[in-house]
């Protein structure tokens, strides 16, 4: 069981700075992401991307911010389980909540704030009527373990990024590796596309395009797909194989938090925005993106700004009756959990004769 | 209706048409248009924001209205989209302008 203060459901932006937030009140934290790294949609979706309506950079790439957060955090060691999905919550007797991810991973925590965005990222399956049935059988969404595909025929679908970098990278490990995509042309990095090109050349890799696998054959797993090649010259064949695996990027779905009986509205949760961003169940708050009230704004700066303002909330649950005061960080500088301390250097009383 | 307003009809993923009326002074794309006029859940068009990166808001044109070129990205990303037909396009990519009046559009389903 990992225990902590504030359990924080999903690490984009809006969760890692609650981080930093409830660090400065002495708590601890620690966030679940279905995605294996941090950073959320910043990462996932567009880590290239310019953002410049964060206040105080004119200018900053999404991956770069996300770098930033966690630098800024990280002396609030804050713990993380990530590639797994936030699956169901139990209210103890003690008033805390126990969070079981689809892993079995167990956390305990007297408050969970759900920083969620627009929820878990699942893969966009290709619409392949019997494609449910060899899921675990053969076909993979991810690829978790490269060993799994060690002297195995793989065929990869998709004309991304991903697509192109495990090509590359199981045409090392897999007996053989085919790589179909619907167009001749590829969107990936230059570098990608030049090194599948050139394994291909070496016929390490067997590329057919524009091509679409439109079916799955096997007895209980996968022995082959069916390949259609384009919708304008009718021919079909099958590829025999071992393992298909169909990389069409991911699509974010609330998945199971909209189980959790809380307040659902316009595919987000409702909150107090008048006080402190709380969910209809006590304890659990939802931050950025997830949440709902009226003139929500779906903006990173406000993910912030409610983070800021949840955490001071969570203090009051986790210390009843405590007092406490703002402070400045520009007063009391940081004293992260680690032992460090960042403060402002001391000003010069010296005389000028 | 203010003069630099355009008519547009767009078929929702449930088959009901509405005739909405769109900004073309407000650099208003037609996936934001669906958004303002919430003719599809929140959380299920313009998940990217409208950087021709998820698809969520293809759709296909119906009418035979001049659209802008599909830009390197736009092409890129329906080449990985599900349910794409010849009239597919992104409405992120669809500026609101005074050409675009009479516009038709059927939502895609979403994937």
């Amino acid at each position: 069981m990992i225990k902590t203060d504030i359990l924080i459901i999903g690490a984009g932006p809006t969760g890692l700075f609650t981080v930093f937030e409830a660090g400065l009140l002495k708590l601890k934290c620690h966030l679940i992401d279905a995605l294996p790294q941090a950073g959320g949609q910043c990462s996932e979706l567009y880590p290239k991307k310019p953002i410049y309506d964060i206040p105080g950079f004119p200018e900053v790439l999404a991956g770069d911010l996300t770098k930033n957060l966690l630098e800024q955090s990280k002396q609030f060691e804050p713990g993380f389980t990530l590639g797994e999905r936030a699956e169901t919550v139990e209210k103890q007797e003690d008033g805390s909540f126990i969070v079981t991810t689809n892993k079995g991973t167990k956390h305990q925590a007297p408050v969970v704030a759900i920083a969620g965005g627009l929820g878990s990222f699942e893969p966009r399956k290709p619409l392949i009527a019997n494609i449910g049935s060899f899921e675990d059988h053969g076909v993979e969404y991810f690829i978790k373990d490269p060993e799994v595909y060690r002297d195995k025929r793989v065929v990869i679908s998709g004309g991304g990024d991903s697509a192109l970098d495990w090509s590359i990278f199981l045409a090392d490990i897999a007996s053989e590796v085919t790589l179909i995509h619907r167009r001749n042309e590829f969107r990936g990095a230059l570098d990608s596309v030049e090194k599948v090109q050139e394994l291909k050349s070496k016929g390490k890799i067997n590329l057919i395009t524009p091509a679409e696998v439109i079916n799955v054959i096997g007895d209980g797993k996968v022995e082959g797909v069916v390949v259609a090649q384009s919708q304008h010259i009718e021919k079909e064949f099958i590829v025999e194989t071992d393992h298909f695996i169909p990389l069409f990027g991911l699509s974010p779905k609330l998945g199971p938090i909209a189980n959790w009986g809380l307040e659902i509205e316009k595919n987000a949760i409702k909150v107090d925005n008048a006080l402190d961003y709380q969910t209809n169940i006590p304890g659990i708050y939802a931050i950025g993106d997830v949440n709902t009230y009226p003139g929500k704004l779906k903006l990173i700066l406000c993910g912030f700004h409610e983070a800021t303002l949840m955490c001071q909330s969570a203090y009051k649950i986790i210390n009843p009756g405590k007092k406490y005061v703002l402070k400045y960080t520009t007063v009391s500088g940081i004293d992260g959990f680690d032992g460090s301390r960042k403060e402002s250097p001391k000003a010069v009383v010296k005389a000028i004769n | 209706m203010d003069e630099q307003d355009i008519n547009i009809k767009i078929t929702d993923r449930d088959g009901v048409v509405h005739e909405v009326v769109a900004p073309t002074d407000m650099a208003m794309n037609l996936m934001e248009v669906v958004r303002s006029y919430e003719l599809a859940p929140e959380g299920t068009i313009g998940i990217c924001g409208g950087m021709a990166m998820c698809a969520s808001c293809q759709c296909y044109v119906l009418s035979d209205t001049e659209l802008p070129e599909m830009q390197d990205d736009e092409d890129a990303m329906l080449a990985e989209a599900f349910n794409v037909k010849d009239n597919s396009r992104l409405g992120c990519q669809i500026q609101m302008t005074p050409a675009m009046e009479g516009l038709e559009v059927e939502l895609a389903p979403e994937s």
